[in-house]
């Protein structure tokens, strides 16, 4: 058991209510969800810049916040390290004093000697008599990481680290960042609204949506079969139908007005089905939907086709470009998809 | 030419506002992080002064310390001492009239830092005294600074209510502003206009400061070289 949360907290009009756990050490819990959900108000309640309205959070044991037991650790006893988005460096201390302030503990040569290793594990050599405006934003960041963990925390909160970079900047920091964490041995808690970063960096996701939290599952889990509608539209399923359960593995989608067999478990809470852009089968198959070409829309590596439905919803096919040249000029089209590809769908 | 005007408004400016320094930071620190409504009437309270006539800040004052008013009875009582009518009666004025420039530009100040910084230094482990001096105020010193200038300015220039409550005696508690009217009054043009040229050089030095160091905060990133 590391990292425990179950809180509640009401701003406004916006109501949060989030809960999840954390088991594996070193496990990398994504917090995903679009903005505005409560992905990072939930992570300052966590290192207690913020403060729940009630519930519960521990940490490895330890309990941070209690409203029942009216216990509620201060941030500086809570031993978590925080990157922010913007990285929150001192603008007006250099780096090597930036990362000095993240060592409180031990002599003043045995900080020096800490702050000298970071410097060195995070490649800011020659950058310690420089201020954070003076470094580029890959440098900054390691300069956050490096003050983070000079501290010695007992868990990573990391909050959209990568939103305000470039993509090809971005790509490079990701690299670096994968292998700070996979070093770490106390597991983070990633804030995110971009599912390929949750795909790439983490163990485990929770989704957040509109400030309530799905339960946890592993990361492939969630791209291979999600639970919700929410998670679905988050993790990029972009064909979603209201559905109704009418047999054994047999979802009557009326968005498309067709009964699709479906190989995943239908509970009776299934309200939906969803399935991806990618995973049609435009050859033989099960399942078959006919459609009409509504739209072609050329991506850069990609077309994506918008069909008729005999419903009332269209479908959104993606395919590789040279696959629909060959496909081209056809007005009528039979999709298929494989019962193992249809997604039922909780609320 | 008797400097002692000139003497007398600098020491006066200069304690203001080092009242006003710290009394302005304590009011803008507690208002920046007030609820919003609380923060409305603070911020109404503060900055009254500001819009006032000094003549009535004048009025006001004297009805508190006024030697048979609440305060200024209990002090004569107490310490022996008269609050009106001295040199330094005239820092009781510049404080009420330049208090809101300080509240208000250092407010504009705290608001615009960034609370994360706040948030980072604590989940570091840095107590709040700690946030508060070493990260917030020095990000925040030009506009504090920016603010203190001009509270000495409007001290320096402040005449109404200081003639009401410190009055005109010269060698005592003349200022350069009561000493411009006086003089105009009884048809010194020649040295009124000297103590008018002397006004103008002070008044322009400290508004540079003020566009100096507005300027730099400005540019923002490295705003203490």
């Amino acid at each position: 058991m590391a990292l425990k949360v179950e809180i509640e907290k009401t701003l406004g009009s916006f109501h949060l209510e989030a809960a999840f756990e954390t088991e594996a050490p070193g496990e990398i819990l994504a917090l995903l969800g679009a903005s505005g959900c409560g992905k990072s108000m939930t992570l300052k309640c966590i290192a207690g810049i913020q403060r729940p309205d009630k519930g519960f959070i521990s940490l490895n044991g330890r309990t941070l916040f209690d409203s029942a037991g009216h216990i509620d650790l201060p941030p500086q006893k809570r031993r978590v390290g925080f990157l922010f988005q913007n990285y929150a460096l001192f603008p007006h201390m250099t780096v090597e004093q930036n990362l000095l302030a993240g060592v409180l503990s031990g002599s003043r040569a045995q900080r020096r000697a800490a702050v000298e290793e970071k410097l060195r594990a995070f490649r800011l050599e020659g950058l310690e008599k420089l201020r954070p405006a003076q470094l580029s934003g890959g440098q900054q960041q390691r300069a956050a990481l490096a003050r983070i963990l000079v501290g010695r925390p007992e868990l990573l909160l990391l909050d959209e680290p990568f939103s305000a970079l470039d993509g090809h900047l971005k790509w490079q920091l990701e690299l670096e960042l994968a292998d700070t964490l996979r070093s770490f041995p106390g597991g983070a808690v990633f804030v995110t609204h971009d599912r390929d970063e949750v795909y790439r960096l983490c163990d485990t996701v929770c989704v957040l949506n509109q400030g309530r939290s799905d339960p946890k599952v592993g990361v492939r889990q969630l791209f291979a079969a999600p639970a919700t509608v929410g998670a679905a539209l988050i993790s990029g399923c972009k064909n979603i139908s209201p559905a109704r359960r009418t047999g054994e593995g047999l979802l009557e989608c009326s968005g498309w007005r067709v009964t699709l067999r479906t190989a995943l478990p239908v509970s009776e809470q299934t309200r939906y089905a969803g399935i991806r852009a990618h995973y049609f089968l435009l050859e033989e198959g099960p399942n078959p939907i006919p459609c009409r070409v509504e739209r072609v829309i050329e991506n850069l590596f990609s077309t994506v086709v918008m069909l008729r439905t005999p419903g009332p919803e269209l479908l959104r096919l993606e395919l590789e470009k040279e696959r629909w040249a060959a496909l081209a000029g056809r007005e009528e089209l039979t999709l298929f998809i494989r019962p193992e590809d249809v997604m039922p769908l909780t609320e | 030419m008797d400097w002692y005007p000139l003497y007398n408004s600098l020491r006066i400016s200069a304690l203001s506002t080092g009242a006003v320094f710290f009394l302005g930071i304590l009011a803008a620190h507690y208002a920046a992080r007030a609820p919003r409504l609380v923060k409305g009437a603070l911020d109404v309270l503060f900055t009254l002064p500001m819009v006032l006539p000094p003549t009535v800040v004048g009025y006001l004052l004297l009805r508190l310390l006024g030697p048979k008013r609440i305060i200024g009875a209990w002090a004569l009582e107490v310490f022996g001492v008269k609050l009106t009518m001295t040199w330094w009666s005239a820092i009781f004025s510049t404080v009420v009239v330049s208090f809101p420039l300080m509240y208000r530009t250092a407010r504009g100040a705290f608001e615009s830092f960034d609370q994360n910084l706040a948030g980072a230094a604590r989940t570091l482990g840095h107590s709040n005294l700690w946030v508060f001096w070493r990260v917030q105020m020095p990000c925040c010193r030009q506009g504090i600074l920016a603010g203190a200038v001009l509270a000495f300015a409007r001290a320096l220039g402040e005449y109404g209510a200081t003639s009401m409550i410190a009055g005109y005696t010269p060698g005592r508690t003349a200022t350069i502003a009561t000493t411009v009217y006086q003089l105009w009054r009884i048809g010194e043009d020649e040295l009124a206009l000297r103590w008018v040229l002397v006004n103008l050089a002070i008044s322009a030095a400290v508004l540079l400061a003020v566009n100096l160091l507005e300027q730099r905060q400005k540019k923002g990133a490295l705003p203490w070289r």
